[in-house]
């Protein structure tokens, strides 16, 4: 018999009636190896007949093949497909196992493995309402419990559970159980984890996992399960103000304007006064529809369908809140990083960011400090890797409605994604905006990009000119700004041996630094454009990323993204300025082409195949192209 | 504080899904398999879009060996109002004669099932496909995303499955690449019996005992659906009165002796079963790592 007390034959209704009305707690356990959390789990599930009679044949077949405890049953088999995903060269990170008792369901996010541990555990805790810590009896408070502590708290996991676990080991004696607990609130303390039950337990003989057992008399708190299935789960806490991120707009004929999406947090009732963020546009919550009808009230947790009074324009990715307790709207926040993936952070780098149904372009300007998640020390940084926790300033290219992660998940919340990969990158949570983006703001000015080129007779534009040291850009752009000069223009060619000598003198080849250096050039060039310039900008800028955040700076027709395409062998044997036989001496680091990547232009403007053109044949090329594109002979 | 019931919580989550894809992919399509996962997938999404019909077509990746009862009721289901039933067939696995009797279950599912699902979402080109599977299911399954990331060759490659934090599910793709996407991951088998039960959501008979004529193959309870069955020497079926706990391909689907011929028997003979919901499928009996094997060729 499954998920509890066998109903009487004939009275299943009333069974699932029974069921409908238990609540749901999803916890994390944290622990690694060797504290026995497998064990735990598959403890869980064992006694709460979850397992099956055939999954039981092979739990038994597998304990005496590869079992820890001489042929008798191996709980962690259950849930450890560890080994054989090992040999299969898969790094597991998250699973999620399911059961349930009388009173109560569990969804345990389950995170084996000392690899990737910070991110498998912060995907697992993002979801979580409560944490089970494990403590190896015999070895008290460790390092990783601090890191895993750490990691609870900073995912806004309210309530621990300090299982200390082997105490079979320990002789179950009370005063090493007490000593654990007294060493722990002093740490939980340090990092402010207040709610905490501590359980001694021993998952292998299932002392106080789910029963008391009479081994430790002493201990006369709740079992373990028992706990678990009497804590407070969150939607039975105090409500928060309404707030409904909108995800989709159903539109199924002119009469039927419904705004889609899964209350975040509070309740709201017709006639009541809604808010919509970031525009600030109010109207009167008109109706709730849902496929089973109207509703009187929709609260937090429900998937509803919103009609509002007013005709105001609300798309994916707006909020609509209560009128008389909006959430804050910014464009620029501290918040925490936790860097998700191989390819590390890079301050400057433009990310898209999501935050609930809206996603929007995010640079991290900058990196404030990292953490180290053993000591709790804050150290600078100028990158973030896989793994690493950090306070950093981030900057979006419009405003959005937000929480403190502390007050809201589903409002504080957010990813960041790699523009060119679309991998998964950083996880991060909002700690507050700052000011400083309210209080300076863009000076409109009477006489803009276009009075100002028009006087030139001309139109603004950028030619950024992309490719391999040694390539020909500054000979090529060179040459375009002489003739440009001769038919009477008004130009500009920021070269990067130049500008590294004054503006960016200060930065390196670091990847980083590469970042840093395009993005400070694309800026000048963007204040140059405004200044009706046609701006020529010669430089390697080796990726993709930097080349389509510079893009973004300006307006569609605007950027011209010009490859200087010459092959590496054939810029190797030119080597004008000897670099490459430096680099290829290893005297110089970081050298494009060399030992660090050059990505290719996906869909330059212009491309210039060097190796068949001559730099006059380029720069006629590049002119007269700027002549068709109404550059150089404005309509 | 007024709170959800449980199935409320799971259905809200599962249109949240829903209505992330319909957001930001260009052109999803729902798996549809006729079994009961299926049933509560098009239940729940007609929810999702309620009162606009269904945004996305339904396609059934006919290997030609279901059960009749589920042709039948798969073409009741297309004539749904807002139903869209695509049907695919492998055609040149048919032309091949592909079956499982001569084949062999693997080789069977991998040219009928795997390449024909791949086939048809290449020719209509999908960019999302919503499937049944649920986590509680297998041990292999317990891992996988709610939104899970497929290379344009339709491979599932565990190293570039994308972390899934809170409820923010990254839809980004290239071109050619695709996404799964599996609304019920967070359902239990009992989840989706109750809610069937509670919204009388139709299913095909097979989940209800009736006496149907079987043969007994190494310990396993075929059904002889049609005529397509060969029959051993001296094999003759006999009529038991038995039901099916999860549905696919008749030869490849095993029966349970049962009594339980209506919805609250059948959940109360669940609850007290022994043998997990996947023991009746041959196609899982080959290795433990078989569920994984298939998922990485692009199997559900």
């Amino acid at each position: 018999m499954r998920g509890g007390a066998q109903p009487a034959p004939g009275d299943i209704a009333a069974y699932l009636r029974a069921q409908e009305h238990k609540s749901l707690l999803r916890f994390i356990t944290c622990g690694s190896v060797d504290d026995g959390k497998s064990t735990l789990i598959g403890r869980l599930l064992y006694e709460s007949k979850l397992i099956f009679d055939d999954q039981l044949a092979a739990l038994a077949q597998d304990s005496r093949r590869v079992g820890t405890r001489g042929g008798e049953l191996d709980f962690a088999l259950l849930v450890d497909g560890l080994a054989a995903e090992r040999e299969q060269g898969i790094t597991i990170d998250v699973a999620y196992r399911y059961f349930s008792t009388d009173k109560r369901k569990f969804i345990v996010a389950d995170t084996p493995g000392h690899e990737q541990y910070t991110r498998n555990m912060v995907t697992g805790a993002s979801t979580a309402d409560l944490a089970v810590i494990l403590i190896d009896a015999r070895k008290g408070v460790l390092t990783q419990t601090r890191r895993h502590s750490f990691l609870v708290r900073l995912l806004g996991i309210p309530r621990v559970v300090l299982a200390v676990n082997k105490m079979d080991l320990v002789d179950y004696a009370r005063a090493t159980f007490e000593r654990i607990l007294a060493d722990y609130r002093e740490f939980a303390a340090r990092i402010g984890l207040t709610d905490i039950a501590a359980i001694p337990l021993s998952a292998v003989y299932g002392d106080n996992v789910l029963e008391h057992g009479g081994n430790m008399p002493w201990y006369t708190g709740p079992t373990l399960l028992e706990h678990l299935e009497h804590v407070p789960v969150p939607d039975e806490l105090p409500g928060r103000p309404f707030r409904m991120p909108v995800q989709w707009v159903n539109r199924p004929n002119s009469s039927f304007r419904g705004f889609c999406g899964q209350v975040a947090s509070g309740r709201v009732r017709p006639g009541e006064r809604v808010r919509v963020l970031p525009s600030g546009r109010e109207s009167e919550l008109a109706r709730i529809v849902t496929a089973d009808g109207e509703l009187p009230e929709a609260v937090a947790g429900q998937s509803v369908t919103l009609l509002l009074a007013a005709e105001i324009d609300v798309s994916r990715g707006d909020v609509i809140a209560a009128g008389d307790a909006p959430p804050q709207v910014a464009s620029q926040f501290e918040a925490t990083l936790v860097w998700l993936h191989e390819e590390p952070l890079l301050q400057g780098r433009a990310y898209l960011m999501k935050a609930g149904p809206r996603t929007v372009s995010a640079t991290v300007m900058p990196i404030k400090y990292r953490i180290n998640v053993n000591t709790l020390e804050h150290a600078a940084a100028e990158r973030l890797e896989l793994n690493d926790i950090g306070v950093c300033e981030l900057e979006l290219d419009q405003p959005i409605a937000f929480e403190p992660y502390a007050e809201s998940r589903a409002l504080g919340a957010f990813i960041l994604i790699d523009r060119v990969s679309n991998a998964t990158v950083g996880a991060g949570l909002i700690h507050f905006a700052l000011r400083r983006a309210q209080n300076v703001h863009w000076q409109a000015l009477d006489v803009d990009k276009k009075t100002r080129a028009r006087q030139k007779r001309q139109k603004a534009c950028v030619l950024w000119l992309t490719g391999l040291s040694g390539a020909g850009k500054s000979t090529i752009a060179n040459r375009v700004e002489k003739r440009l000069s001769a038919e009477g223009h008004h130009t500009y060619l920021l070269d990067g041996d130049n500008v590294r000598h004054g503006l960016n003198k200060d930065l390196g080849f670091t990847a980083q630094d590469r970042v840093e250096n395009i993005r400070r050039v694309a800026e000048v060039a963007k204040l140059m454009v405004d200044a009706g310039l046609i701006v020529l900008v010669s430089f390697i800028s080796p990726f993709r990323a930097e080349r389509r955040m510079a893009r973004a700076l300006f307006e569609p027709g605007e950027f011209f993204e010009v490859f200087v395409d010459t092959p590496l062998a054939e810029a190797e044997r030119r080597d004008a300025k000897g670099l490459y036989r430096k680099a290829r001496r290893g005297e110089l680091k970081n050298f494009t082409g060399i030992d660090s990547p050059y990505e290719t232009p996906e869909n330059p403007e212009i491309r210039i195949d060097t190796t068949s053109v001559s730099p006059e044949e380029a720069a006629e090329r590049i002119v007269s192209e700027l002549g068709a594109a109404g550059i150089t002979r404005p309509a | 504080m007024r709170s959800l019931t449980h199935l409320k919580r799971l259905e809200s989550e599962s249109i949240h899904i829903f209505r992330e894809v319909i957001a930001e992919c260009a052109k999803p399509v729902m798996l549809y398999s006729i079994g009961k996962d299926s049933a509560v997938m098009l239940h729940v999404a007609l929810k999702a879009f309620h009162p606009a019909p269904l945004p996305f077509p339904l396609l059934h990746v006919d290997t030609t060996w279901k059960f009749r009862a589920m042709y039948e009721f798969r073409d009741a289901t297309a004539k749904r109002p807002g139903v869209e039933m695509i049907v695919y067939i492998n055609q040149e696995g048919l032309r091949q004669g592909i079956n499982p009797f001569t084949h062999g279950s693997q080789v069977h599912t991998d040219v009928m099932k795997t390449q024909a699902l791949r086939q048809a979402l290449d020719k209509y080109g999908f960019d999302a496909a919503f499937g049944g599977a649920r986590r509680d299911e297998e041990k292999s399954r317990a891992k996988e995303r709610v939104f899970s990331f497929r290379s344009a060759q339709h491979h599932w490659d565990p190293r570039r499955q994308r972390p899934e934090l809170w409820a923010l599910y990254n839809t980004r793709k290239h071109p050619g690449e695709s996404l799964r996407v599996f609304p019920l991951s967070n359902w239990t088998e009992l989840d989706v019996w109750q809610y069937i039960w509670q919204e009388s959501i139709p299913i095909p008979s097979l989940y209800l005992a009736a006496v149907r004529p079987v043969v007994e193959r190494d310990g396993t309870l075929i059904m002889v659906d049609d005529e397509r069955m060969p029959l051993g020497p001296g094999e003759r079926p006999m009529l038991k009165k038995v039901r099916f706990r999860t549905l696919g391909c008749y030869p490849l689907t095993g029966a349970i002796e049962s009594d339980a011929d209506t919805l609250p028997a059948v959940i109360e003979e669940m609850l007290q079963t022994r043998t997990s919901e996947r023991s009746g499928r041959v196609i899982d009996h080959d290795a433990t790592a078989s569920m994984e094997l298939k998922k990485r060729e692009g199997y559900f």
